[in-house]
């Protein structure tokens, strides 16, 4: 019998990541992973990219793993997770392994989005039994806040810094969950940790469904965000309430938006508590702020009209 | 000689890569195409496919990826090969050095290649070159028997458990990958009880008793991890020669860490890579007859290399021509000369050293050009005077 997705059952479970790990107080990545361990079932082997998650966690003579854990380079955890994986598959065939083991990968945008992008495609097509985790945080943060393709429009980074004659990123974030959907695998889902049961949920249903798997999930960081260092779960929260970051599930490539928001917030809720968002609210950037609410509305509007497709046509296979 | 069990062929170098391969059964292998490798893969799959291997292929979508996941497949536990030739090597050369670094047995099948620019797919050595120096192994091989001995020796190489080290196997391109020769393939039990049982140390997949792999590592202890590995890479030339000699056993074929021909007596001596060596013996040949003590110095294991052996085998020379099928630019002579020239750095009294390039992507290396190179050597020896320390030859001036 699976242990409930119930904080009292949970409380009980050990923390395979432990603490005393070096990431920054307030990071919203070590809780995105935690969550997602504490849902397993079964042992899990993770691979990690390079990155904040990968340096803080690991250190000389010390780790915060109480699973086996690799970390290979910047660009490949899928890669290196498909090898663990094919390993496990070819010793039990031979017989010289018979326990049931799940293989995570989890990644931040940049190792992700740009630079194992198409390391994760390559996985994804192969069909390995496998889960990657984004942890999407919007920049490369490890390095020092640049701009990544996961970067939010407007955001003022290292490398796209606002200024008078820039103001901030002027591209919009590549969807990516999306296009991990259309891979075609069985199981792609959006979450955020301040929805703990829903990302938590998703983290489950991804590791029973066979082949692979993947789930982007909101990391806020507040070295990169400008933020308040306990407002994590704040912000991935309002992310949510927002429709900034919306969260749903594509399930044999059936859309089912998982928590809709009782009343859709206004983005600047968003944006207004994060220093990086800041010049935003300047007089003259207001056209800015306007282009990016849009956006967000035209995402959410297509995804709710992407449910009710699937919805609509669900109901008619069954009359 | 002829062994007991072995069986006589008429193959191509990869060919021969890939009966290895089968004959040893890895348990992953995660591979790429790319010219002049991939035959080796297009057979060794169809054996894959045709129940004759049971090892689990991953067809990866590029060379970095195949090394990615090698790595990932050999810290889980277990048996891993792979092959690439030019780019390919220089895709995973990132990876390479993660590979030697976290020490990993990986084989990987070198089919030398010239590295782009100008794109070129036949046989030099600038891709071996470009990794010898990422704490890898290396055998290079004249001839396809040769390709398919190191490769079998390869895995007890890299698996002995005082190394626990990647290696890389080199034939050259086309002029060996593609062309058929005659040779002896071992009996299948032979290979399979002189491999042995992959042995596994701290692998991912033991749950009960979890490792972490891939630590950051600063200032405070990388400095020690490099030195062990340099102290691993001393350990290395014993371990070859401990398996050369099981493998005497098994095919009546002797191997060292490298090759001599006619140079215990020689006064001036030739220093090659590869299949080149194959043409310079018959020159050798041609020259003693006409009364010339010329010898020739072969490397086989590249790296680590013996400098004190090889230094030990050239020391009483007059004059050594090194001939490179690749040159080190801006650094002054090819990489074979500066590691033959490190050889001799020790001794008061040393043989004069020239340098000739040839053979750049595919470019034939004839037997007057290895004739042109002794009998400048027989003359440098009688003057004492080199008039050319370094020279690209069979080259349009």
């Amino acid at each position: 019998m699976a242990t409930p997705l119930g904080l009292k059952e949970l409380s009980k479970k050990e923390m395979l990541l432990t603490g005393g790990h070096r990431m920054c107080s307030g990071c919203g990545a070590p809780i995105v992973v935690k969550m997602a361990l504490l849902a397993a079932e079964q042992p899990v082997i993770a691979a990690n990219a390079t990155g904040c998650l990968e340096v803080s966690t690991c250190i000389s003579e010390y780790t915060a793993w109480k699973i086996p854990w690799i970390h290979n380079a910047f660009e490949n955890a899928a890669a290196t997770i498909s090898g663990v994986e094919t390993m496990y598959r070819s010793l039990k065939k031979q017989g010289k392994i018979d326990k049931d083991i799940k293989f995570i990968a989890f990644g931040g945008d940049g190792g992700t989005y740009d630079i194992g992008f198409q390391s994760l495609s390559g996985a994804m097509e192969r069909g390995h039994d496998m889960l990657y985790i984004c942890y999407d945080n919007g920049a490369y943060m490890n390095t020092g806040i640049q701009r990544s393709s996961a970067t939010p429009f407007g955001a003022d980074t290292t490398t796209c810094p606002a200024g008078s004659a820039i103001p901030g990123k002027l591209q919009h974030r590549k969807d990516l969950t999306k296009i991990m959907a259309a891979h075609g695998v069985p199981y792609v889902a959006q979450a955020s940790p301040s929805h703990w049961s829903d990302l938590m949920k998703k983290v489950r249903k991804a590791l029973e469904t066979p082949g692979p798997k993947f789930m982007n999930i909101i990391a806020p960081c507040n070295r990169g965000w400008r933020s308040r260092t306990d407002d994590a779960i704040l912000l991935s929260r309002i992310a949510v309430e927002t429709c900034y970051w919306p969260l749903f599930e594509i399930e044999n490539g059936v859309t089912r938006v998982t928590v809709k928001p009782k009343e859709k917030k206004p983005l600047v809720e968003f944006l207004k508590p994060q220093g990086r968002f800041k010049h935003l609210f300047a007089p003259e950037n207001e056209s800015l702020l306007q282009q990016a609410q849009t956006q967000v509305d035209a995402y959410w509007a297509a995804l709710l009209k992407e449910e009710a497709f699937y919805a609509l046509s669900a109901g008619s296979t069954e009359q | 000689m002829g062994q007991k069990s072995g069986k006589i062929v008429a193959v191509t170098g990869n060919e021969a890569v890939a009966e290895a391969l089968r004959q040893v059964n890895p348990d992953v292998s995660a591979a790429y195409p790319i010219t002049p490798a991939t035959e080796i893969m297009q057979r060794f799959t169809a054996f894959v496919s045709n129940g004759k291997a049971k090892t689990e292929m991953i067809l990866v979508e590029s060379e970095h990826s195949a090394m990615s996941a090698c790595i990932g497949a050999s810290a889980a536990g277990g048996r891993v090969a792979t092959s690439t030739s030019a780019q390919g090597l220089a895709l995973m050369w990132e990876e390479l050095f993660i590979a030697s670094g976290t020490r990993l047995p990986i084989i990987l099948a070198l089919v030398n290649r010239a590295m782009s620019a100008p794109l070129n797919i036949h046989g030099d050595h600038s891709d071996g070159m470009g990794a010898r120096d990422c704490g890898w192994i290396q055998l290079w091989s004249e001839n396809a028997q040769e390709a398919y001995d190191n490769m079998i020796q390869s895995f007890r190489i890299a698996e002995h458990m005082d190394l626990r080290l990647p290696a890389m196997v080199c034939m050259d391109g086309f002029i060996i990958s593609h062309s058929i020769e005659r040779m002896e393939y071992l009996d299948d039990e032979a290979v399979k009880s002189f491999v042995g049982e992959f042995k596994t140390v701290n692998p991912l997949l033991d749950i009960e008793h979890p490792v972490s792999y891939g630590p950051l590592i600063l200032t405070d202890y990388y400095m020690e991890y490099r030195r062990a590995h340099a102290e691993v890479m001393s350990k290395v030339k014993n371990v070859v020669l401990d398996v050369a000699k099981d493998f005497e056993k098994i095919s009546g074929r002797q191997y060292g860490l490298f090759e001599t021909y006619r140079l215990d007596d020689a006064e001036i001596g030739i220093v090659i890579l590869n299949s080149a060596a194959g043409t310079t013996k018959d020159a050798v040949d041609a020259f003693r007859e006409k009364g010339i003590k010329v010898g020739l110095l072969k490397p086989r294991l590249f790296r680590p290399f013996p400098y004190e052996e090889v230094g030990e085998a050239l020391k009483h020379l007059k004059a050594i021509c090194v001939l490179d099928r690749a040159d080190a630019f801006g650094g002054s002579y090819g990489p074979l000369f500066m590691d033959i020239a490190a050889t001799l750095f020790p001794y008061k009294e040393k043989p004069l050293m020239m340098n000739k390039i040839y053979g750049l992507g595919g470019r034939d290396y004839l037997p007057e050009h290895a004739e042109n190179a002794i009998a400048e050597l027989a003359e440098v020896a009688k003057t004492g005077q080199i008039k050319t320390f370094k020279e690209y030859i069979g080259v349009r001036e």
